[in-house]
């Protein structure tokens, strides 16, 4: 099971969970199951969040794989000016 | 999935040296066309009606005596463009709602500032158009405004959007609120932090908006076909997502619509959003003749984006030997008229080039009356880091700790964990610190009423969806073909000096062009530093691609097999070790037999970079501040920053130069004047004051290259981390000079005399 | 509205043309001659990308009438060039990398020239107060200051 963070500003969307663990094998199953999990995270799934696996950041990376000893964070997106 | 390529180390023979830029000659000597520098026979000329109110609901607008008007072909308002569900987008830095897009294009139930559009015509001659405009009749109900992003907040603050409840707020409010969004980053047991420092400061800070500032205008050209099909020019930092943008509000294919992204005078993130550009098509599609729209420079300050206005407090505490134990801010940044501001961003980038255990942040999203905010360079933290910069020198003060050493004490590093989620890469933040001590800038003596201010910035960087291609042509020559625009940084010759690295080719041998939306797949706003970085990735993946079949090609000519063919220095070369001897050929030669051995030679890449470095940034700045009239004046400035690997040095100076010469101006003299009514005082350059040549020094550079591990030349974007120093610099630097601590921007002439006024009567303690 | 007939002539050439009364010289440049190089900034005379010279003097031509150039002489960006060979100073604004999104590098280009004609040998100083009526905000200004005196220096033989 990989073991999946959510930074504290995503608090409010998920009822004040941080912390799961989810047998997920990609970005995009991982987006999937907390969408289903927690309806008011899905507008920022779709366009606000950036994924951490194991130190690695990605953005807009749906196919990236997750495996079952993954460290997963997810956090706000940046950009730019 | 996604695209990582790791940084090799080599030795380089075009990477880093300061070749001329391809697009220069043109520059030079007027030949360069930008937007409005396009024209098409039988063009039409577009003109904008807008509010003079700053808050107002629409009640009618009569458009009929314009209409009527002899040269007036066409006149669209809210009823020519459909409405738009909320529905979330990525435009880069700013996430942007299509239903907010739709109505800041145009406004339908209400005006939210002093010159949002209401109406547009085209006619066959400017000075028609402006004669239509005065014939439209518009029938306002003037609402009460509310400017100040701290009166916005307030219970009973006039409130511009019925339908906006304050997002992120459990449990979910009733009322609507001017507080669009609030959102906490937070990290450790901050009451637990505080209760072990030795010293706590605590201070408010406000700001003005301020704009991008680019010299040229918006301006664009557009010509609809009768089956559908639009041609658009315009000045833009991202044509792929204006064409999303524009195809989605106009309610047409994406594949329809052309856009040609013309060359670019000034963006800075300020050309990322889509303005005149629906409504030139628009009014194409209605009169069956082009139509140009080019914005006066009233019109860019009074209608598009500046950067927010706001508020923050910061209140950081540390132990007696000066390490930080806690810091807790609160930024409350203007959104303008529609929700978004950057203050998503400013959050993050608060306290990152610390490592502290105990970290809160809250920021707020405020709308307000004026234009919707728009990026500028490093979007948000100039702002907060004015706040921070500034609490941390009083800190080093209060312990007699030297300020660059006090962040040495406390400096993020590879490893270090963020309070926003990840842990940081390898990064070059100590490094800079260090080498501005050991500048002599750091040393050089100091005269009465002169000071000396450090400050530091940190800014993510970005990657996202790039596209590019190149062809092998038949003499040899390289053609690249980008889709990152170049938003003027030079980025066309970095891209081309990668590429002939990569083929071991002279420079002058590989042509970069922009392509428009049909020559490429996706390619996001050159914007958050990225345009060397993403594109730069691209452009290397293209070449390698293309070696690869040059050297199956050569393969199959010499009839070897494909690993005993070597690509070095422009020629396909037997492989040491090799099973067969062969003759090499240079490009051209391949390039020469290509057609008749089965075509062309090309390269392509599509990727979704990732990995882009953080780039950190230390400024020194000595100021002199004349007593009697308030003026302060740069006597010297330093630049010491991370860029991971300059390809060309000269252009990544221009960008460190550049944006701290913009964080001077937002220091000592921009902002925006409003009167009582709401309405812009100042939309002109005479009275926003931009800094001019006289007010700067020479501003020395030095680059520090902390190769970023997962780009192939260890590039991590530049061009945004030095406007976020100056602020805070400056300000310190005043403190030194005259000892007076100015906590509003901008620190302009009357700020000043008001603050020593007080100091000198006792009121204030600095 | 009539137009006005006008002659005048631009970089050597003779031109004719018409306007309207409230047409700016810049707006004639730009509209009705297709010189495009001289750019509007602002059209209220604060950014100096419009410069241009009228008998030998330096104007925004914003700031004045297509109707008032009737008769004389003016020199735009398109004309500092002598055929294939570019003036030292837009050779040393490439060489220095002095332009970065280049729209005010014309009415830099044509102001320098300026003020190199009145003073060939200023300081530092001189053409950062020279040149203060050219905004720029791409660059710093540092870059286009050393291309200045550098020209200057070429242009002295020094």
């Amino acid at each position: 099971m990989a073991r999946i963070s959510l930074s504290n500003e995503l608090k409010p969307y998920t009822g004040g969970a941080t912390r799961l663990a989810l047998d997920v094998a990609s970005v995009r199953q991982l987006f999937e199951v907390l969408g289903e999990q927690y309806p008011d995270l899905c507008p920022y799934l779709e366009t606000g969040i950036a994924v951490a696996i194991d130190g690695e950041i990605y953005q807009d990376a749906l196919l990236q794989p997750i495996r079952g000893d993954s460290d997963v964070l997810l956090f706000t997106k940046i950009a730019g000016g | 999935m996604s695209t990582m390529v790791k940084y090799e180390e080599k030795p380089l023979k075009v990477v880093g040296t300061r070749p001329i830029r391809p697009d220069g000659v043109d520059k030079v000597t007027g030949r360069a066309r930008f937007a409005a520098d396009y024209s098409l026979p039988g063009q039409l000329i577009g003109k904008v009606l807008r509010s003079p109110h700053a808050h107002a609901r629409l009640k009618s607008i009569d458009t009929s005596a314009a209409l009527a008007l002899p040269g007036v072909k066409a006149v669209v308002t809210r009823d020519d463009f459909a409405d738009m569900a909320s529905e979330f987008a990525a435009s880069g830095e700013l996430t942007i709602n299509f239903r907010d897009v739709t109505r800041n294009m145009m406004a339908r139930e209400k005006v939210f500032y002093d010159g949002h559009p209401v109406a547009a015509v085209a006619a066959t001659s400017e000075s028609i158009a402006r004669a239509a405009l005065k014939l439209i009749k518009v029938e306002y109900e003037v609402l009460p405004h509310v400017i100040d992003v701290v009166e916005a907040m307030k219970a009973d603050a006039p409130i511009l959007h019925e339908q906006q409840f304050t997002d992120g707020v459990t449990p979910k409010p009733d009322k609507p609120s001017n507080i669009a969004k609030r959102m906490v980053f937070a990290r450790g047991d901050l009451e637990a932090g505080f209760k072990q420092a030795d010293l706590i400061i605590e201070h408010e800070f406000n700001t003005k908006p301020v704009h991008q500032g680019y010299i040229e205008p918006q301006a664009c050209l557009a010509s609809y076909s009768e089956d559908g099909q639009v041609e658009l020019w315009t000045g833009t930092q991202g044509h792929f997502v204006f064409r999303a943008q524009c195809a989605k509000v106009l309610q047409m294919d994406t594949g329809k619509l052309r856009v040609t992204p013309t060359e670019l005078g000034g963006g800075f993130g300020g050309k990322n959003n889509i303005y005149g550009e629906p409504l030139a098509i628009a009014l194409s599609r209605k009169s069956q003749r082009p139509v140009k729209m080019v914005m006066t420079r009233e019109e860019v300050f009074r209608a598009t984006g500046p950067t927010s206005g706001a508020n923050v407090k910061v209140k950081i505490g540390c132990t007696k030997d000066g390490r930080i134990v806690a810091a807790e801010a609160e930024l409350n940044f203007q959104a303008g008229a529609f929700a978004g501001s950057s203050v998503g961003m400013a959050c993050p980038c608060t306290f990152t080039r610390y490592d502290i255990d105990n970290v809160r942040v809250v920021g707020h999203d405020v709308t307000v009356n004026r234009p919707k905010v728009a990026a500028y360079r490093a979007p948000g933290a100039p702002i907060i880091v004015f706040g921070v910069e500034s609490v941390i020198d009083e800190l080093a003060k209060a312990l007699a700790i030297d300020p660059i050493e006090f962040r040495l004490k406390n400096a993020a590093k590879e490893g270090t964990q963020t309070y926003y989620g990840p842990k940081l890469g390898p990064i070059g933040y100590i490094e800079t610190l260090t080498k501005a001590k050991a500048h002599p800038h750091y040393r050089a003596p100091l005269g009465p009423n002169q000071g000396r201010g450090v400050a530091t910035g940190f800014w993510f960087n970005i990657g996202m969806e790039t596209s590019s291609r190149l062809n092998v042509n038949e003499d040899g020559t390289v053609t690249l073909i980008m889709g990152t625009v170049d938003v003027a940084g030079g980025s066309r010759a970095s891209m081309a000096m990668m590429v002939a690295e990569e083929f071991g080719i002279a420079y002058d041998r590989v042509r970069p062009v922009i392509g428009d939306t049909n020559a490429l797949g996706f390619n996001f706003i050159t914007a958050g530093s990225r345009g060397t970085f993403a594109g730069g990735m691209a452009a290397v993946l293209s070449a390698r691609e293309a070696i690869g079949k040059l050297r199956q090609r050569v393969a199959q000519i010499r009839e070897v097999a494909l690993e005993d063919v070597l690509w070095k220095d422009g020629v396909a070369q037997p492989a040491p070790g090799g099973a067969k001897q062969f003759a090499p050929m240079t490009l051209a030669e391949i390039a020469r037999m290509a057609g008749k051995t089965g075509g062309s030679i090309s390269g392509q890449s599509e990727i979704n970079a990732q990995g882009a470095g953080p780039g950190f940034c230390t400024h020194i700045v000595d100021v002199e501040v004349d007593k009697q009239t308030g003026a302060v004046k740069i006597l010297r400035y330093t630049i010491v920053q991370d860029v991971g690997k300059a390809i060309h040095p000269a252009y990544v100076e221009g960008q460190m130069q550049g944006a701290a010469v913009q964080g001077i101006g937002w220091s000592l003299n921009e902002e925006y004047f409003y009167g009582a009514d709401g309405v812009l005082q100042n939309p002109g350059f005479l009275d926003y004051r931009v800094p001019v040549a006289s007010d700067v020094p020479f501003i020395d550079t030095v680059i520090v290259e902390v190769p970023n591990p997962n780009h192939p030349y260890g590039v991590r974007g530049c061009g945004e981390v030095s406007i976020i120093p100056p602020i805070a610099a400056i300000s310190n630097a005043i403190n030194n000079a005259v000892g007076i601590r100015l906590r509003n921007q901008p620190m302009s002439p009357p700020a000043v005399l008001k603050a020593l006024g007080e100091a000198a009567s006792g009121k204030t303690k600095s | 509205m009539a137009k006005h007939r006008v002659s005048a002539t631009v970089n050597g050439d003779a031109v004719e043309f018409l306007c309207e009364t409230q047409q700016t010289l810049l707006d004639v440049l730009r509209d009705e001659l297709h010189l495009t190089g001289t750019k509007e900034g602002c059209g209220t005379g604060d950014c100096g990308a419009c410069s241009v010279t009228v008998e030998g003097r330096l104007m925004c031509s914003c700031l004045m009438l297509g109707v008032e150039a009737a008769g004389k002489s003016i020199q735009t960006i398109e004309g500092m060039a002598q055929g294939e060979a570019l003036h030292p100073l837009q050779r040393k604004f490439l060489e220095h990398a002095a332009l970065q999104c280049g729209v005010c590098t014309p009415g830099f280009l044509i102001a320098a020239r300026s003020l190199l004609e009145r003073n060939p040998d200023p300081s530092e100083e001189e053409v950062r107060y020279g040149l203060a009526g050219n905004l720029c905000r791409c660059t710093g200004y540092h870059k286009i200051v050393e291309a200045v005196l550098d020209a200057a220096r070429e242009m002295r033989g020094a």
